[in-house]
């Protein structure tokens, strides 16, 4: 059985995950980081994503894109309300939001298939064989079309999604198999920027979701908007500035709003500090974690809902919950952590790190499919309803929200006019009466052969799968034939076009290899002229003038290959400046030390000191 | 499209055919062929009682009921079944998505009771339009005191004292609801020993006719002071 890495696929933050020895592990990158940053940069060099990409944000703000998880499954009118917050431009085609970079439109999906191959890579690398098959979380509360868009994302990264799974749910194993916790829990998930809440019950290894609720677009960019606009005010104020003028400045004041919110979960007081547009000083601000509260707390409420409809459905009194668990960074913040403990009258735990429970989750159910894991098992529901327009532009309910998936109904349909030919379906997901008001995931066309009006009978399957993805099936009862259907996703890419991008992804691979080359050969250069630069401090006196003369030619010729645009040239003097310092190394090497450490490299002795 | 077999089995959970799907040998084993390993499908024309392993009573023990649904959960699971051949997994899917429906029905009460009748008395859910006699009165009245409300300004001294009576109207409402499943928990028991003298007298079938009209009405008049009593409270609310 190859191996099925987990992964959390965030707003903010990705990473990888692998089962090794029955427990999870997160698989760290460079610096032993284990989140890739969900930012991706179209440079002169191609692509880049994760930590290099976030130093664009500023640097070229319209063609770096960040928080691409708010526009899966999304048309443009559905995000209309945070346009102006993004700097990166956005069309839309056949329902499905476009991103514009330089010359090229990219589907959401595409974006997030980027960070995706990013996160494989990692777990190649790491684990030293090709990685194929993932699992893949999502917010509990991501309608059919965003589950739709996840999967694509990842087929277009050339991975082979068994599962997509819902990330309370997957906190939930990670949190239960290291606890062995029994009884019944609520998961509140706030991350970068989604909401979810999940009420399970766990059993001798079942952990069964009674219910869930949620907010796919509310979550800590939401909180950092809020300082923002503040900053934004006062600027335009105090000084006479329009900062969303400027989108480097803009994106300065989002990253800087994002720090001083982390900063007061920490510490009572803070000041944010920016540079102004066009030079014209700075502006500084003070502020108290009350004011950030006080900002803030209309949005924390807003979970609170959410909350209490679950346990509703769940058929539960706050007091019912033995155990409440905090998932995503913005369960960090002080004022999240008291209103969850008011509403549940109970701590919540946060023993396992908000940041990587969801994917070591993502790992266990990953070690489930693979059957490396017996005793556990999952059981989740679909979060909303199910249904088909009828008469009236009313919804018919099929599959209520909250039922444990796999989950299926049928429906018979017939005709009204003799010799019809052809049945038209929508089908619908949310909550409401009108079907203006649920959200449209697909319509299609049902076959029917010539006969007079209501004789012809066609049983139309509707299965939510294990995925919380739906498929449809129908059949021909008076045949026994089934048909195949072409259905039309009314917010997703069509098959075609995910096949187009695919290969695409192919193409382009060889040209983001390329990029991805020379920035590590950068990233290790800057590594190894600071180490020199280091090390020639502290001991070019110990060396003869004639060693110190090569040393500084062979930093100087690292520098002019850096700014290249050749990868293995600058690897080429970073192995000649290495030689060259070899020399300095030993000496700097302690007497007492010496036998132990010869033969290392200067930069292993001076980096981590 | 399945050919059912309604002969008695030895098996407890009725599958869509007697002979394996894969090795074509009898099916012996419970969800398993004895012969060759393989998982086989559930009849999908199977009564949810008959699929959860319970006879068709109205009261059931949860804790019963949610060990058996965790058991064939396990074996049924599509979690279990990403090694197996895709036939395998297309029965786990359906099996699974049959099990969870059925376990969904049968946990809650009144559901359980609505799916019975359905089977016994072959009839869909009867959606009531206009009041139970009895309530007739309260209703119109009620009526008239909600277009009442919804026509003051909220704030007003009117609305409060509106508002007053509508929530000691739901709370009436609550506890008649509350005194209708009583009752129908009453015919519960009523249907449930019925069923265990297991006569077939002309008496029995009369007695049976009885409760399961009884319970009909019962659940019919029970749905519609329900949905009064939520419709009031989101009005208020």
């Amino acid at each position: 059985m190859t191996r099925i890495v987990g992964i959390d696929l965030g707003t903010t933050n990705s990473l990888v995950a692998y089962m090794a020895e029955g427990r999870p592990r997160v698989i760290p990158g460079r610096h032993e980081r284990t989140m890739v940053p969900s930012v991706v940069a179209m440079t002169d060099n191609g692509l880049i994503v994760g930590d290099p990409a976030k130093e664009h944000l500023t640097r070229s703000p319209e063609r770096t894109v960040y928080s691409v998880k708010r526009f899966m499954g999304k048309s443009l009118e559905d995000v209309q309300g945070e346009l102006a917050y993004f700097p990166y431009h956005l069309t839309e085609q056949g329902g499905v939001i476009r991103i514009k970079l330089g010359e090229k439109t990219y589907s959401p999906p595409q974006i997030s298939a980027m960070i995706l191959k990013e996160l494989k890579q990692r777990a190649e690398a790491h684990l030293g064989e090709s990685i194929t098959k993932a699992v893949i979380t999502v917010p509990a509360y991501f309608n059919d079309s965003q589950r739709q868009a996840t999967k694509d994302a990842g087929l277009i990264a050339g991975l082979d999604v068994l599962r997509i799974i819902n990330e309370p749910t997957a906190a939930s194993l990670a949190y239960g198999l290291q606890q062995n916790t029994q009884g019944t829990i609520a998961v509140y998930d706030l991350g970068g920027g989604t909401f979810d809440i999940s009420i399970l019950k766990l059993n001798n290894g079942i952990f069964e979701v009674l219910a869930t609720n949620g907010d796919t677009h509310l979550g800590g960019d939401d909180f950092d908007r809020r300082l923002a606009d503040l900053f934004v005010k006062e600027i335009r104020e105090q000084h006479g500035l329009d900062v969303t003028a400027h989108p480097d400045h803009m994106q300065a004041v989002r990253l800087e709003a994002e720090q001083t919110k982390i900063r007061l979960s920490d510490d009572l007081k803070t000041t944010a500090i920016l540079d102004l547009p066009e030079g014209k000083g700075r502006y500084s601000r003070d502020l108290s974690r009350d004011q950030l509260e006080s900002l803030t707390m209309e949005l924390v409420e807003r979970t609170l809902g959410p909350c209490r409809l679950a346990l509703k459905d769940a058929g539960l009194r706050a007091n019912d919950i033995d155990e409440v668990v905090l998932v995503g960074g913005s369960t960090r913040m002080p004022l999240v952590r008291r209103q969850v403990e008011a509403l549940f009258g109970k701590r919540p735990h946060c023993e396992l790190n908000p940041d990587e429970v969801v994917a070591l989750g993502a790992a266990v159910q990953a070690d489930i499919l693979s059957g490396g894991t017996t005793d556990l098992l999952l059981l989740d529901v679909t979060p909303l309803s199910l249904g088909i327009e009828t008469m009236g532009g009313v919804m018919s309910s099929l599959i209520r929200r909250n039922t444990t998936i796999p989950a299926s109904a049928k429906e018979m349909f017939t005709t009204y006019v003799d010799g019809q030919t052809g049945v038209d379906i929508h089908i619908l997901q949310g909550e409401r009466e009108l079907v203006k008001d649920n959200r449209s995931l697909a319509r299609f066309r049902l076959k029917v052969p010539p006969l007079p009006a209501g004789v012809p009978r066609i049983e139309v399957t509707f299965l939510i799968d294990a995925n919380g993805i739906l498929n449809v099936s129908a059949r021909d009862v008076r045949t026994g034939e089934s048909q195949s259907l072409a259905v039309k996703p009314s917010y997703g890419l069509s098959d075609d076009e995910v096949e187009r991008m695919i290969g695409e992804s192919y193409k382009f691979a060889a040209d983001d290899l390329k990029a991805r080359q020379l920035i590590e050969a950068r990233t290790e250069a800057d590594a190894i002229l600071m180490a020199t630069a280091k090390a020639l401090k502290q001991g070019a006196h110990l060396i003869a003038e004639e060693d110190l003369s090569p040393i500084r030619t062979a930093m100087a010729a690292v520098e002019a290959a850096k700014s290249g645009g050749d990868h293995k040239a600058i690897r080429a003097k970073i192995a000649a400046l290495e030689t060259a310092t070899h020399h300095l190394a030993e000496v700097l090497m302690d007497s007492s030390l010496k036998g132990a450490l010869e033969n290392k490299k200067l930069s292993e002795l001076t980096s981590g000191k | 499209m399945d050919h059912t077999h309604s002969t008695a089995s030895p098996r407890e959970l009725q599958m869509a055919r007697s002979m394996c799907w894969h090795c074509q040998s009898e099916v012996a084993g419970e969800y398993f062929c004895e012969r060759c390993v393989k998982v086989q499908p559930v009849s999908k024309e199977l009564d949810y009682f008959t699929c959860l392993g319970f006879p068709r009573r109205l009261t059931i023990d949860q804790r019963q009921l949610e060990a058996k649904f965790y058991e064939l959960s396990r074996a049924f699971h599509p979690d279990f079944y990403q090694n197996k051949s895709a036939a395998e997994q297309t029965i786990s899917l359906s099996n699974s998505a049959l099990l969870n429906i059925a376990y969904r029905t049968l946990r809650d009460p009144i559901e359980r009771a609505e799916y019975l009748l359905d089977l016994e008395a072959g009839s869909v859910k009867e959606i009531r339009t206009s009041p139970p006699a009895d309530l007739f009165e309260e209703i119109l009245e009620l009526q008239d005191t909600l277009s009442g409300f919804r026509a003051t300004d909220r704030k007003s001294d009117t609305a409060s004292t509106l508002r007053k009576r509508l929530q000691s109207e739901q709370a009436r409402l609550e506890q008649r609801q509350r005194d209708m499943e009583a009752a129908l928990q009453q015919l519960f028991v009523q249907w449930d020993a019925l069923q265990d003298r297991g006569q077939a007298t002309g008496q029995a079938k009369a007695e049976r006719d009885r409760i399961l009209k009884q319970i009909r009405e019962n659940l019919s008049n029970r749905t519609y002071v329900k949905n009064i009593a939520s419709d009031l409270a989101a009005t208020i609310a």
